[in-house]
Protein backbone atom coordinates (compact mmCIF):
# COMPACT_ATOMS: atom_id res chain seq x y z
CA UNK A 1 0.00 0.00 0.00
CA UNK A 2 1.50 2.99 -0.88
CA UNK A 3 1.67 5.95 1.10
CA UNK A 4 -1.13 8.81 0.30
CA UNK A 5 -2.67 12.12 1.67
CA UNK A 6 -5.57 11.67 3.26
CA UNK A 7 -8.77 12.19 1.07
CA UNK A 8 -11.37 12.47 3.96
CA UNK A 9 -12.47 13.34 7.34
CA UNK A 10 -12.63 9.47 7.99
CA UNK A 11 -8.84 9.13 6.94
CA UNK A 12 -7.93 11.16 10.03
CA UNK A 13 -9.38 8.97 12.39
CA UNK A 14 -6.80 7.48 14.08
CA UNK A 15 -5.37 10.68 15.25
CA UNK A 16 -8.09 11.49 17.21
CA UNK A 17 -7.30 9.45 20.44
CA UNK A 18 -3.46 10.02 20.27
CA UNK A 19 -4.08 13.61 19.57
CA UNK A 20 -6.77 14.05 22.12
CA UNK A 21 -4.49 12.21 24.90
CA UNK A 22 -1.23 14.26 24.19
CA UNK A 23 -2.90 17.93 23.45
CA UNK A 24 -5.65 17.33 26.70
CA UNK A 25 -2.48 15.39 29.32
CA UNK A 26 0.91 16.66 27.36
CA UNK A 27 -0.04 20.12 26.25
CA UNK A 28 -2.38 21.79 28.77
CA UNK A 29 -0.79 20.32 31.96
CA UNK A 30 2.69 22.40 30.27
CA UNK A 31 0.82 25.36 29.42
CA UNK A 32 -0.89 25.51 33.00
CA UNK A 33 2.36 25.09 34.32
CA UNK A 34 3.97 28.08 32.31
CA UNK A 35 0.52 29.71 33.68
CA UNK A 36 1.66 29.17 36.92
CA UNK A 37 4.58 30.55 37.01
CA UNK A 38 3.10 33.34 36.72
CA UNK A 39 0.65 33.41 39.41
CA UNK A 40 1.00 34.03 43.04
CA UNK A 41 2.09 31.81 46.24
CA UNK A 42 -0.36 30.99 48.43
CA UNK A 43 0.42 29.25 51.24
CA UNK A 44 -2.55 27.95 52.67
CA UNK A 45 -3.37 26.49 48.94
CA UNK A 46 -1.17 26.10 46.00
CA UNK A 47 -1.80 29.29 44.47
CA UNK A 48 -3.67 32.35 43.92
CA UNK A 49 -3.99 33.31 40.30
CA UNK A 50 -2.48 36.45 39.21
CA UNK A 51 0.40 38.15 37.26
CA UNK A 52 3.53 38.72 38.62
CA UNK A 53 6.63 38.38 37.55
CA UNK A 54 8.48 37.79 41.22
CA UNK A 55 8.64 34.42 40.79
CA UNK A 56 11.23 35.04 37.46
CA UNK A 57 12.85 37.97 39.60
CA UNK A 58 13.91 35.83 42.78
CA UNK A 59 16.31 34.37 40.01
CA UNK A 60 18.41 37.35 40.03
CA UNK A 61 19.50 36.74 44.02
CA UNK A 62 22.61 35.06 44.86
CA UNK A 63 21.42 32.16 46.55
CA UNK A 64 19.95 31.38 42.99
CA UNK A 65 23.43 32.26 41.15
CA UNK A 66 24.56 29.37 42.97
CA UNK A 67 22.49 26.69 43.07
CA UNK A 68 22.37 27.33 38.81
CA UNK A 69 26.14 27.50 38.14
CA UNK A 70 26.74 24.28 40.26
CA UNK A 71 24.31 22.48 38.29
CA UNK A 72 25.41 23.51 35.22
CA UNK A 73 28.94 22.43 36.11
CA UNK A 74 27.64 19.05 37.47
CA UNK A 75 26.10 17.99 34.59
CA UNK A 76 28.93 19.22 32.43
CA UNK A 77 31.30 16.80 34.71
CA UNK A 78 28.90 14.06 34.49
CA UNK A 79 28.62 14.25 30.86
CA UNK A 80 32.26 15.05 29.96
CA UNK A 81 33.27 11.77 32.31
CA UNK A 82 30.02 9.60 30.84
CA UNK A 83 31.60 10.83 26.94
CA UNK A 84 35.60 9.56 27.78
CA UNK A 85 34.36 6.77 29.35
CA UNK A 86 31.80 5.67 27.34
CA UNK A 87 33.29 6.06 23.85
CA UNK A 88 36.15 4.02 23.46
CA UNK A 89 34.02 1.10 25.59
CA UNK A 90 31.22 1.57 22.62
CA UNK A 91 33.38 1.28 20.00
CA UNK A 92 35.46 -1.88 21.49
CA UNK A 93 31.88 -3.42 22.47
CA UNK A 94 30.67 -3.11 18.63
CA UNK A 95 34.14 -4.94 16.98
CA UNK A 96 33.24 -8.18 19.71
CA UNK A 97 30.34 -10.64 18.90
CA UNK A 98 26.68 -10.52 18.97
CA UNK A 99 26.34 -12.72 21.87
CA UNK A 100 28.91 -10.34 23.62
CA UNK A 101 26.78 -7.45 22.23
CA UNK A 102 23.57 -8.42 22.97
CA UNK A 103 24.51 -9.56 26.82
CA UNK A 104 26.02 -5.99 27.38
CA UNK A 105 22.86 -4.59 26.10
CA UNK A 106 20.95 -6.50 28.17
CA UNK A 107 22.86 -5.17 31.59
CA UNK A 108 22.88 -1.90 30.01
CA UNK A 109 19.32 -1.40 29.95
CA UNK A 110 18.61 -3.28 33.28
CA UNK A 111 20.52 -0.43 35.33
CA UNK A 112 19.41 2.62 32.90
CA UNK A 113 15.75 1.25 33.31
CA UNK A 114 15.85 1.54 37.43
CA UNK A 115 15.02 4.05 40.15
CA UNK A 116 16.57 7.18 40.91
CA UNK A 117 15.54 5.62 44.35
CA UNK A 118 17.44 2.38 43.68
CA UNK A 119 20.42 3.69 42.29
CA UNK A 120 20.65 6.32 45.30
CA UNK A 121 20.34 3.62 47.61
CA UNK A 122 22.45 1.68 46.05
CA UNK A 123 25.26 3.98 46.19
CA UNK A 124 24.51 5.30 49.79
CA UNK A 125 24.97 1.58 50.85
CA UNK A 126 28.60 1.20 48.71
CA UNK A 127 29.64 4.42 50.24
CA UNK A 128 28.36 3.78 54.03
CA UNK A 129 30.67 2.80 57.09
CA UNK A 130 29.33 -0.29 57.65
CA UNK A 131 28.45 -2.22 54.85
CA UNK A 132 30.67 0.08 52.51
CA UNK A 133 33.70 -0.15 49.88
CA UNK A 134 35.83 1.05 53.14
CA UNK A 135 35.47 -2.16 54.64
CA UNK A 136 37.14 -4.06 51.54
CA UNK A 137 39.99 -1.36 51.71
CA UNK A 138 40.52 -2.37 55.52
CA UNK A 139 40.61 -5.85 54.79
CA UNK A 140 42.88 -5.16 52.07
CA UNK A 141 45.28 -3.52 54.55
CA UNK A 142 44.67 0.09 52.69
CA UNK A 143 43.04 1.52 55.46
CA UNK A 144 43.13 1.24 59.12
CA UNK A 145 39.06 1.64 60.02
CA UNK A 146 36.07 1.91 57.61
CA UNK A 147 34.60 5.62 57.39
CA UNK A 148 31.68 6.76 55.19
CA UNK A 149 31.88 8.64 52.07
CA UNK A 150 28.94 10.07 51.81
CA UNK A 151 27.72 12.78 52.29
CA UNK A 152 30.16 14.67 49.71
CA UNK A 153 30.67 15.93 46.25
CA UNK A 154 32.41 12.65 45.20
CA UNK A 155 29.68 10.37 46.16
CA UNK A 156 27.23 12.60 44.22
CA UNK A 157 29.26 12.17 41.09
CA UNK A 158 29.80 8.78 41.30
CA UNK A 159 26.13 8.03 41.48
CA UNK A 160 25.11 10.55 38.88
CA UNK A 161 27.89 8.81 36.34
CA UNK A 162 26.66 5.49 37.23
CA UNK A 163 22.89 6.91 36.09
CA UNK A 164 24.46 8.51 33.00
CA UNK A 165 27.05 6.24 32.02
CA UNK A 166 24.30 3.29 30.29
CA UNK A 167 22.57 6.08 28.63
CA UNK A 168 25.46 6.85 27.22
CA UNK A 169 26.48 4.07 25.74
CA UNK A 170 23.36 3.36 24.30
CA UNK A 171 23.16 6.71 22.71
CA UNK A 172 26.80 6.09 21.32
CA UNK A 173 25.81 2.62 20.26
CA UNK A 174 24.61 3.24 16.86
CA UNK A 175 26.36 5.60 15.56
CA UNK A 176 29.44 3.57 16.19
CA UNK A 177 27.84 0.22 15.03
CA UNK A 178 27.36 1.72 12.06
CA UNK A 179 30.91 3.39 11.36
CA UNK A 180 31.94 1.83 8.04
CA UNK A 181 34.32 -0.28 8.64
CA UNK A 182 36.49 0.52 5.77
CA UNK A 183 37.84 3.66 7.25
CA UNK A 184 39.66 1.96 9.93
CA UNK A 185 40.73 -1.22 7.33
CA UNK A 186 41.93 1.68 5.28
CA UNK A 187 44.02 3.21 8.35
CA UNK A 188 45.33 -0.42 9.68
CA UNK A 189 45.96 -0.95 5.95
CA UNK A 190 48.10 2.27 6.03
CA UNK A 191 49.82 0.71 9.09
CA UNK A 192 48.55 2.65 11.83
CA UNK A 193 47.97 0.65 15.36
CA UNK A 194 44.40 0.07 16.37
CA UNK A 195 45.01 2.57 19.13
CA UNK A 196 46.71 4.90 16.99
CA UNK A 197 43.46 4.58 14.21
CA UNK A 198 40.80 4.69 16.88
CA UNK A 199 42.46 8.42 17.92
CA UNK A 200 43.47 9.36 14.79
CA UNK A 201 40.51 8.23 12.13
CA UNK A 202 37.88 7.10 13.94
CA UNK A 203 37.47 10.09 16.99
CA UNK A 204 37.93 12.31 14.48
CA UNK A 205 35.09 10.99 12.15
CA UNK A 206 32.59 11.06 14.58
CA UNK A 207 33.58 14.18 16.14
CA UNK A 208 30.41 15.88 15.67
CA UNK A 209 28.78 12.66 17.26
CA UNK A 210 30.56 13.03 20.13
CA UNK A 211 29.09 17.05 20.55
CA UNK A 212 25.69 15.76 20.42
CA UNK A 213 26.22 12.90 22.39
CA UNK A 214 28.01 15.44 25.08
CA UNK A 215 25.12 17.66 24.81
CA UNK A 216 22.40 14.97 25.25
CA UNK A 217 24.09 13.71 28.40
CA UNK A 218 24.23 17.09 29.96
CA UNK A 219 20.85 17.20 29.20
CA UNK A 220 20.29 14.14 30.87
CA UNK A 221 22.08 14.79 33.93
CA UNK A 222 20.31 18.12 34.49
CA UNK A 223 17.46 16.23 35.03
CA UNK A 224 18.77 14.25 37.94
CA UNK A 225 16.41 15.38 40.95
CA UNK A 226 17.12 12.38 44.11
CA UNK A 227 20.87 11.28 43.77
CA UNK A 228 22.11 14.61 44.42
CA UNK A 229 19.49 14.85 47.87
CA UNK A 230 20.60 11.42 48.57
CA UNK A 231 24.30 11.05 48.16
CA UNK A 232 25.06 14.88 48.71
CA UNK A 233 24.65 17.87 51.27
CA UNK A 234 21.89 20.82 51.03
CA UNK A 235 25.03 23.14 48.83
CA UNK A 236 25.28 19.80 46.50
CA UNK A 237 21.14 20.36 45.19
CA UNK A 238 20.55 20.99 41.35
CA UNK A 239 17.99 22.84 40.00
CA UNK A 240 15.93 19.58 39.12
CA UNK A 241 16.20 18.64 43.14
CA UNK A 242 15.15 22.52 44.15
CA UNK A 243 12.14 22.15 42.07
CA UNK A 244 11.10 19.74 43.55
CA UNK A 245 11.77 20.70 46.97
CA UNK A 246 9.83 24.10 46.52
CA UNK A 247 6.72 22.16 44.37
CA UNK A 248 6.45 19.51 47.42
CA UNK A 249 8.09 20.64 50.83
CA UNK A 250 8.24 24.26 50.27
CA UNK A 251 4.31 24.82 48.85
CA UNK A 252 5.87 27.27 46.71
CA UNK A 253 4.57 26.15 43.53
CA UNK A 254 4.41 29.39 41.23
CA UNK A 255 8.63 29.52 42.14
CA UNK A 256 8.83 25.77 41.30
CA UNK A 257 7.02 26.73 37.76
CA UNK A 258 9.19 29.56 36.87
CA UNK A 259 12.43 27.17 37.54
CA UNK A 260 10.80 24.48 35.31
CA UNK A 261 10.33 27.07 32.76
CA UNK A 262 13.59 28.07 33.03
CA UNK A 263 15.42 24.40 33.08
CA UNK A 264 12.79 23.93 29.95
CA UNK A 265 14.37 26.99 28.20
CA UNK A 266 17.82 25.61 28.64
CA UNK A 267 17.37 22.01 28.00
CA UNK A 268 15.23 23.30 24.53
CA UNK A 269 18.11 25.56 23.18
CA UNK A 270 20.63 22.07 23.53
CA UNK A 271 18.42 19.80 22.24
CA UNK A 272 18.04 22.54 19.24
CA UNK A 273 22.21 22.66 19.31
CA UNK A 274 21.80 18.90 19.30
CA UNK A 275 19.71 18.86 15.61
CA UNK A 276 21.99 20.98 14.42
CA UNK A 277 25.09 19.59 15.12
CA UNK A 278 23.09 15.90 13.69
CA UNK A 279 22.30 17.68 10.74
CA UNK A 280 25.41 19.10 10.00
CA UNK A 281 26.92 15.52 9.97
CA UNK A 282 24.32 14.30 7.85
CA UNK A 283 25.34 17.16 5.32
CA UNK A 284 28.76 16.30 5.71
CA UNK B 1 48.41 -9.76 23.73
CA UNK B 2 48.54 -6.31 25.64
CA UNK B 3 46.06 -5.35 23.46
CA UNK B 4 43.47 -8.31 24.43
CA UNK B 5 44.31 -8.08 28.27
CA UNK B 6 44.38 -3.73 28.06
CA UNK B 7 40.83 -4.59 26.34
CA UNK B 8 39.46 -7.11 29.42
CA UNK B 9 40.66 -4.73 31.72
CA UNK B 10 38.54 -2.06 30.44
CA UNK B 11 35.27 -4.38 30.06
CA UNK B 12 36.18 -5.37 33.37
CA UNK B 13 36.38 -2.20 35.45
CA UNK B 14 33.13 -0.95 33.73
CA UNK B 15 31.71 -4.03 34.69
CA UNK B 16 32.41 -3.84 37.92
CA UNK B 17 31.73 -0.13 37.87
CA UNK B 18 28.33 -0.76 37.00
CA UNK B 19 27.91 -4.25 39.26
CA UNK B 20 29.51 -2.85 42.60
CA UNK B 21 26.52 -1.04 44.02
CA UNK B 22 24.12 -4.05 43.28
CA UNK B 23 26.26 -6.41 44.60
CA UNK B 24 26.31 -4.81 48.10
CA UNK B 25 22.78 -4.58 47.98
CA UNK B 26 22.37 -8.09 47.24
CA UNK B 27 24.82 -9.14 50.24
CA UNK B 28 22.47 -6.64 52.44
CA UNK B 29 19.74 -7.99 51.03
CA UNK B 30 20.23 -11.52 52.95
CA UNK B 31 21.34 -10.21 56.43
CA UNK B 32 20.31 -12.29 59.38
CA UNK B 33 18.90 -9.42 61.26
CA UNK B 34 17.86 -6.21 60.77
CA UNK B 35 21.17 -4.84 59.97
CA UNK B 36 23.44 -2.86 57.08
CA UNK B 37 26.31 -5.24 56.82
CA UNK B 38 28.48 -6.63 54.12
CA UNK B 39 29.38 -8.97 53.92
CA UNK B 40 25.94 -10.14 55.68
CA UNK B 41 26.46 -11.48 58.74
CA UNK B 42 24.31 -14.60 58.45
CA UNK B 43 21.69 -15.60 55.77
CA UNK B 44 18.45 -15.21 55.30
CA UNK B 45 15.48 -14.73 52.47
CA UNK B 46 13.11 -13.73 54.66
CA UNK B 47 13.39 -9.91 53.84
CA UNK B 48 12.42 -11.13 50.28
CA UNK B 49 9.15 -12.88 51.83
CA UNK B 50 8.38 -9.25 53.25
CA UNK B 51 7.89 -7.43 50.19
CA UNK B 52 4.57 -9.65 49.81
CA UNK B 53 4.37 -10.37 53.23
CA UNK B 54 4.29 -7.04 54.78
CA UNK B 55 0.96 -5.38 54.22
CA UNK B 56 2.87 -1.67 53.88
CA UNK B 57 4.65 -3.51 50.83
CA UNK B 58 2.53 -5.87 49.49
CA UNK B 59 0.56 -3.03 48.79
CA UNK B 60 3.19 -0.82 47.11
CA UNK B 61 3.96 -3.77 44.81
CA UNK B 62 0.69 -4.26 44.05
CA UNK B 63 0.23 -0.12 43.10
CA UNK B 64 3.47 -0.14 41.47
CA UNK B 65 2.21 -3.41 39.36
CA UNK B 66 -1.08 -2.47 38.41
CA UNK B 67 0.22 1.38 37.90
CA UNK B 68 2.60 -0.10 35.20
CA UNK B 69 0.64 -2.37 33.60
CA UNK B 70 -2.29 0.06 32.92
CA UNK B 71 -0.06 2.87 32.05
CA UNK B 72 1.61 0.70 29.33
CA UNK B 73 -1.38 -0.32 28.03
CA UNK B 74 -2.44 2.83 27.12
CA UNK B 75 0.31 4.70 26.40
CA UNK B 76 0.87 1.30 23.33
CA UNK B 77 -2.67 2.90 22.87
CA UNK B 78 -1.73 6.29 22.22
CA UNK B 79 1.43 4.98 20.25
CA UNK B 80 0.21 2.66 17.81
CA UNK B 81 -2.80 4.69 16.07
CA UNK B 82 0.15 7.58 15.80
CA UNK B 83 2.44 5.28 14.60
CA UNK B 84 0.62 3.78 11.96
CA UNK B 85 -1.26 7.02 10.42
CA UNK B 86 2.41 8.31 10.16
CA UNK B 87 3.31 5.56 8.81
CA UNK B 88 0.11 5.10 6.36
CA UNK B 89 -0.94 8.50 4.95
CA UNK B 90 1.38 11.70 3.89
CA UNK B 91 1.02 14.71 6.68
CA UNK B 92 3.56 16.69 7.22
CA UNK B 93 1.61 18.23 9.90
CA UNK B 94 0.77 15.28 12.06
CA UNK B 95 4.24 15.07 12.76
CA UNK B 96 3.69 17.72 15.69
CA UNK B 97 2.34 14.90 17.38
CA UNK B 98 4.99 12.69 17.12
CA UNK B 99 6.98 15.69 18.28
CA UNK B 100 5.18 16.01 21.61
CA UNK B 101 5.21 12.04 21.83
CA UNK B 102 9.27 12.37 22.26
CA UNK B 103 8.89 15.75 24.32
CA UNK B 104 8.21 14.13 27.85
CA UNK B 105 11.52 11.77 27.48
CA UNK B 106 13.56 14.07 26.20
CA UNK B 107 12.98 17.02 29.04
CA UNK B 108 14.02 16.53 32.44
CA UNK B 109 11.73 14.58 34.21
CA UNK B 110 10.92 16.76 37.23
CA UNK B 111 9.37 19.64 34.20
CA UNK B 112 6.52 17.20 33.01
CA UNK B 113 5.71 15.88 36.57
CA UNK B 114 5.59 19.28 37.79
CA UNK B 115 3.57 19.99 35.06
CA UNK B 116 1.07 17.11 35.84
CA UNK B 117 1.33 18.21 39.53
CA UNK B 118 -0.12 22.00 38.54
CA UNK B 119 -2.33 20.66 36.30
CA UNK B 120 -4.12 17.53 38.19
CA UNK B 121 -4.51 20.30 41.12
CA UNK B 122 -5.63 22.79 39.62
CA UNK B 123 -8.94 20.36 37.38
CA UNK B 124 -9.07 19.43 41.71
CA UNK B 125 -8.46 15.81 41.03
CA UNK B 126 -5.05 16.06 42.44
CA UNK B 127 -4.00 12.38 44.08
CA UNK B 128 -6.69 10.21 42.54
CA UNK B 129 -5.10 7.21 41.28
CA UNK B 130 -5.87 7.18 37.86
CA UNK B 131 -4.26 10.38 37.13
CA UNK B 132 -0.93 8.69 38.03
CA UNK B 133 -1.85 5.89 35.55
CA UNK B 134 -2.81 8.97 32.57
CA UNK B 135 0.49 10.65 33.45
CA UNK B 136 2.98 7.53 32.88
CA UNK B 137 0.75 6.60 29.68
CA UNK B 138 1.81 10.17 28.37
CA UNK B 139 5.40 9.93 30.14
CA UNK B 140 6.29 6.45 28.61
CA UNK B 141 4.49 6.95 25.33
CA UNK B 142 7.85 7.94 23.73
CA UNK B 143 8.65 4.00 23.94
CA UNK B 144 5.86 2.13 21.69
CA UNK B 145 5.83 5.18 19.93
CA UNK B 146 9.98 4.32 18.64
CA UNK B 147 9.80 0.87 18.63
CA UNK B 148 6.51 1.23 16.70
CA UNK B 149 7.67 3.83 14.12
CA UNK B 150 10.94 0.89 13.69
CA UNK B 151 8.63 -2.06 13.28
CA UNK B 152 6.48 0.10 10.46
CA UNK B 153 9.94 1.31 8.66
CA UNK B 154 10.49 -2.33 8.73
CA UNK B 155 7.23 -3.63 6.97
CA UNK B 156 8.17 -4.14 2.97
CA UNK B 157 5.32 -2.41 1.51
CA UNK B 158 5.18 -4.91 -1.20
CA UNK B 159 4.15 -7.24 0.63
CA UNK B 160 1.04 -4.73 2.09
CA UNK B 161 0.19 -3.86 -1.80
CA UNK B 162 0.18 -7.49 -2.76
CA UNK B 163 -2.73 -7.85 -0.13
CA UNK B 164 -4.37 -4.54 -1.12
CA UNK B 165 -4.25 -6.07 -5.22
CA UNK B 166 -5.73 -8.97 -4.19
CA UNK B 167 -9.10 -6.92 -2.72
CA UNK B 168 -8.09 -6.57 0.61
CA UNK B 169 -9.46 -3.26 1.91
CA UNK B 170 -7.30 -1.46 4.72
CA UNK B 171 -9.45 -2.71 7.99
CA UNK B 172 -8.22 -6.40 6.47
CA UNK B 173 -4.42 -5.43 5.61
CA UNK B 174 -4.14 -3.90 9.12
CA UNK B 175 -5.39 -7.35 11.06
CA UNK B 176 -4.12 -10.09 8.80
CA UNK B 177 -0.56 -7.87 7.28
CA UNK B 178 0.53 -5.10 9.29
CA UNK B 179 -0.03 -6.35 12.89
CA UNK B 180 1.41 -9.88 12.83
CA UNK B 181 4.75 -8.02 11.58
CA UNK B 182 4.58 -5.17 14.12
CA UNK B 183 3.86 -7.56 16.85
CA UNK B 184 7.28 -7.89 17.97
CA UNK B 185 7.61 -4.33 18.39
CA UNK B 186 4.05 -3.59 19.89
CA UNK B 187 5.75 -6.40 22.63
CA UNK B 188 8.62 -4.81 23.16
CA UNK B 189 7.26 -1.09 23.35
CA UNK B 190 4.89 -2.74 25.97
CA UNK B 191 7.99 -4.39 27.52
CA UNK B 192 10.15 -1.15 27.68
CA UNK B 193 6.84 1.10 28.73
CA UNK B 194 6.43 -1.48 31.44
CA UNK B 195 9.61 -1.63 32.99
CA UNK B 196 10.13 2.33 32.79
CA UNK B 197 6.67 2.73 34.77
CA UNK B 198 7.54 -0.03 37.45
CA UNK B 199 10.68 2.33 38.63
CA UNK B 200 9.25 5.80 37.55
CA UNK B 201 9.68 7.97 41.34
CA UNK B 202 9.04 11.66 40.59
CA UNK B 203 5.80 11.23 38.41
CA UNK B 204 4.24 9.37 40.83
CA UNK B 205 5.24 11.14 43.40
CA UNK B 206 4.02 14.31 42.15
CA UNK B 207 0.81 12.96 40.89
CA UNK B 208 -0.33 10.66 44.11
CA UNK B 209 2.68 10.53 46.77
CA UNK B 210 0.62 11.92 49.01
CA UNK B 211 -2.31 9.49 48.97
CA UNK B 212 -0.58 6.45 47.62
CA UNK B 213 2.67 4.50 47.93
CA UNK B 214 4.39 2.60 45.19
CA UNK B 215 7.22 0.72 45.52
CA UNK B 216 10.00 3.76 44.48
CA UNK B 217 8.10 5.83 46.80
CA UNK B 218 7.71 3.48 49.48
CA UNK B 219 11.38 2.78 49.23
CA UNK B 220 12.48 6.71 49.59
CA UNK B 221 10.33 7.08 52.34
CA UNK B 222 11.59 4.39 54.26
CA UNK B 223 14.70 5.35 53.03
CA UNK B 224 13.71 8.68 55.11
CA UNK B 225 13.25 6.91 58.21
CA UNK B 226 15.60 4.49 58.46
CA UNK B 227 17.12 1.39 56.98
CA UNK B 228 15.37 -2.15 56.59
CA UNK B 229 16.35 -4.69 54.67
CA UNK B 230 13.09 -5.18 52.48
CA UNK B 231 14.45 -1.85 51.24
CA UNK B 232 17.37 -4.00 49.47
CA UNK B 233 15.48 -7.06 48.56
CA UNK B 234 12.96 -4.80 46.20
CA UNK B 235 15.85 -3.39 44.56
CA UNK B 236 17.31 -6.73 43.92
CA UNK B 237 13.87 -7.67 43.04
CA UNK B 238 13.34 -5.21 40.42
CA UNK B 239 16.95 -5.46 38.75
CA UNK B 240 15.81 -9.12 38.19
CA UNK B 241 12.27 -8.12 36.59
CA UNK B 242 14.20 -5.52 34.35
CA UNK B 243 16.81 -8.18 33.39
CA UNK B 244 13.95 -10.84 32.77
CA UNK B 245 12.12 -8.36 30.81
CA UNK B 246 15.11 -7.26 28.81
CA UNK B 247 16.88 -10.61 28.56
CA UNK B 248 13.18 -12.11 27.35
CA UNK B 249 13.22 -9.24 24.65
CA UNK B 250 16.89 -10.04 23.28
CA UNK B 251 15.88 -14.10 23.37
CA UNK B 252 12.57 -13.41 21.17
CA UNK B 253 13.66 -9.98 19.15
CA UNK B 254 16.73 -8.38 18.05
CA UNK B 255 17.39 -5.95 20.72
CA UNK B 256 20.66 -5.22 18.82
CA UNK B 257 18.87 -3.74 15.95
CA UNK B 258 16.00 -2.24 18.44
CA UNK B 259 18.64 0.02 19.94
CA UNK B 260 20.89 0.53 16.95
CA UNK B 261 17.58 2.79 15.04
CA UNK B 262 16.19 3.72 18.69
CA UNK B 263 18.62 6.56 19.80
CA UNK B 264 19.50 7.44 15.72
CA UNK B 265 15.98 8.95 15.92
CA UNK B 266 17.02 11.75 18.16
CA UNK B 267 19.94 12.49 15.20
Amino acid sequence: MRREAPKSFADYTPLLFPGVMLVVFFVVPFSTMIAVSFFKRNPAGFYTPDFVIDNYARFLTTFFAGVLGFSLMLAVLVAVCCVSIAFPFTYLLTKRSRRVQTLWLVGLLSVLSLSEVIIGFAWSTLFSQTAGITNLFVALGLMDKPVALLPTFGAVLAGMIYQALPYTILVLYPALVRLDPTLLEAARTLGASPVKAFFNVVTPALRNTIVATLIMVFVFALGSYLLPQILGRPRHWTLSVLITDQAIYQSNMPFAAAMAVFLVLISLALVGLTLLVGRRENAL
Amino acid sequence: MTATFLRRLYFTIVALFLAAPLIVVAGVSVNARQELTFPPKGFSLAWYGQIFADPEWRLALIHSVTLAVCSAAIAVAIALPLAWFLWRRIAPWANIFQVLGLAPFILPPVITALGFLTFWATVGLFGQFFTAIISHAIFFVTLPLVTLSLGFASIDRSLVEAAATMGADDRTVLKTVVLPLILPYLVSGYAFAFVLSLNEYIVAYMTIGFTTETLPIKIFNALRYGYTPTMASVSVFFVAVAALVFGSIAKFGDIRRLLGAMSSEGN
